[in-house]
């Protein structure tokens, strides 16, 4: 992955006829070669921003290029590099699975490749059903479907807006292993989700949005470290009144009703600490009867964000 | 010029043809065949003359038309419409495309569809009823421009339309009353003077006077007012098309 960027959203704002104002000055890089997590709760302008970017929204204020090329002057050559699948299990029913993707590569003006539309759909696995007529396909097939349809024209960016709400386990497992191929591949993949742990799992980097606004836009392993925390909790055999001031050095917290004691600590520190608090836990003559330890997990960040920025 | 694009919506268009074979040919040539059948073998023999020319002749073109006009329209309509309904729309919006290619692929299809379907109604009708064309290139130019103009006003109505009701409103409350009302029938000669008069007014009767020139030479109107009013349609057609394209008009937000 390089620092090079692919997309640069500059200003960008919308403004629906309706008033709604669904985004506000949004300034955001793509580097190329990425996986980006675009996380928001709904109605934060995820689909908006990544419409925006394909053509089918019109901005009202701001400019974004794709691979240098802006995207309403030089509009052409910045569609040709952009694959989108849309979170809408929206196919044409009537229509074969090779004859629709066959479609899409035309429509996006690449000359007919059979060789490249039977990769993309046995990398999909779709290549026993390229004869199936859609509406006959399962809403997971449809979802490969759609997803071979944005495949069909060898984007360099794929947009991927909700891929894998309402799909089970397995498709969802060979799903992220296709993206990760992809961007093995040198794609640069864009994508929403709500399942955050999935985020947490594939993405390089996160953007969290909210209200039309970026809340934060941070590599992956930085945001988890600079919000994420670690805390050791301890189930104390005895009640305490308050925190011994033999334990003053330590930045502990003491549970409502005394019964637990809580530790935070930062587990990129030297040192954690925990040895020598357990040490004075002892001298202070402290005994526990049980301990956990909790880790902030991506979701929790994301709350905390969506919360903060509200 | 994206032509690959253009090629892509044409063939898909088209593949629709196919595969609504019965509904998109059978069905209507069957229907038009009946009226030669009723109007022009049947009842057509206890009917004068027409300026010389036999009833069920004279019918041929003004049915052509009223085919050409409803299927024109209906294509182009359900052509654009449907992927509005569905959604698909996002990947013709998204492609690296123009507008114009948007127009000659969407419109481009509906028009060879019923121009097709003109040529197929006409070779039925000549079993039929006797018909000589007395100016074919003419008769061409005249089938292709109103293809041509009257899919650009069904992609219009594809475009404005919200739901399916209100795909079929123009077509039945509108262009089928003038198509029955513009001479496909009768020469409006026959009509009481007023009525003449305000006949004038109904864009149909341009179209179906000009083609029926081309076969027989007989005409409602001079055949170049009818080719002058036939291209005024078609630009009026553009210029809709061209401020839905600027604007976005039910396309995009």
């Amino acid at each position: 992955m390089s620092t090079e960027s692919i997309i640069e959203i500059r200003g960008l704002s919308k403004r629906y006829a309706s008033g709604f104002e669904a985004l506000k000055n949004i300034d955001l890089d793509i580097r190329r070669g990425e996986i980006f997590a675009l996380l928001g709760p709904n109605g934060a302008g995820k689909t908006t921003l990544i419409s925006i970017v394909c053509g089918i929204v019109t901005p009202t204020e701001g400019r974004v290029t794709v691979g240098g090329h802006d995207i309403i002057r030089d509009y052409r050559a910045a569609r040709a590099k952009i694959g989108l699948v849309p979170q809408e299990l929206t196919t044409d029913a009537f229509e074969t699975v090779w004859a629709t993707v066959s479609f899409s590569r035309g429509l996006f003006g690449k000359p007919p490749d059979p060789a490249h539309v039977e990769k993309v759909l046995k990398a999909l696995s779709l290549w026993d059903k390229k004869d199936s007529k859609i509406l006959a396909l399962s809403g997971g097939m449809k979802r490969r479907v759609m997803i071979a349809k944005a495949l069909s024209h060898e984007p360099e960016v794929l947009f991927l807006d909700e891929p894998t709400a309402g799909v089970d386990v397995e498709l969802r497992q060979d799903m992220w292993n296709l993206v990760r191929e992809l961007r093995d591949s040198g794609v640069t993949i864009i994508l929403t989700t709500h399942y955050i742990e999935e985020a947490e799992e594939m993405a390089d980097r996160v953007g969290v949005i909210n209200r039309g606004q970026l809340a934060v836009v941070e590599d992956k392993a930085v945001l988890m470290r600079s919000f994420g925390k670690k805390q050791l909790t301890l189930h104390l055999a005895e009640k305490l009144p308050a925190v011994p001031s033999e334990l003053d050095g330590y930045d502990l917290e003491l549970n409502h009703d005394g019964s637990e004691l809580i530790y935070t600590y930062d587990t990129h520190a030297a040192r954690t600490g925990i040895t020598a608090l357990l040490g004075d836990l002892q001298r202070a003559g402290i005994a526990f009867k049980d301990l956990h330890t909790t880790q902030s997990s991506l979701e929790d960040i994301f709350v905390s964000l969506v919360r903060r920025s509200a | 010029m994206n032509l690959y694009a253009v090629k892509a919506i044409y063939l898909f268009e088209m593949a629709r043809t196919w595969r609504t074979l019965l509904q998109s040919i059978v069905s209507p040539v069957l229907s038009t065949s009946l009226y030669f059948v009723v109007f022009g073998a049947a009842i057509g023999s206890r009917i004068d003359e027409i300026e010389g020319v036999n009833y069920g002749s004279f019918l041929v073109p003004g049915l052509i038309m009223l085919s050409l006009l409803t299927q024109s329209l209906a294509n182009a309509s359900f052509g654009i419409y449907f992927p509005r309904f569905t959604g698909t729309i996002y990947e013709v919006l998204s492609a690296p495309i123009s507008y114009v290619e948007i127009l000659l692929g969407y419109v481009g299809a509906a028009a060879t569809k019923s121009a097709m379907l003109g040529l197929i109604i006409l070779a039925t009708a000549s079993f039929i009823v006797p018909v000589h064309i007395e100016h074919p290139v003419w008769m061409i130019v005249f089938l292709v421009l109103t293809c041509v103009t009257f899919s650009l006003l069904g992609f219009i109505i594809g475009i404005w339309a919200q739901s399916f009701e209100q795909l079929q409103l123009v077509p039945m409350l509108i262009v089928m009353p003038l198509a029955f009302l513009g001479g496909t029938f009768y020469s409006i000669e026959m009509l009481p003077e007023v009525w003449q008069k305000i006949t004038l007014f109904n864009p149909v009767v341009y179209l179906i006077s000009g083609f029926r020139w081309s076969f027989y030479e007989i005409s409602d109107v001079h055949v170049a007012v009818s080719v002058v009013m036939t291209l005024g349609f078609l630009s009026i057609g553009l210029i809709i098309v061209a401020w839905i394209f600027r604007t976005g008009y039910r396309l995009k937000a």
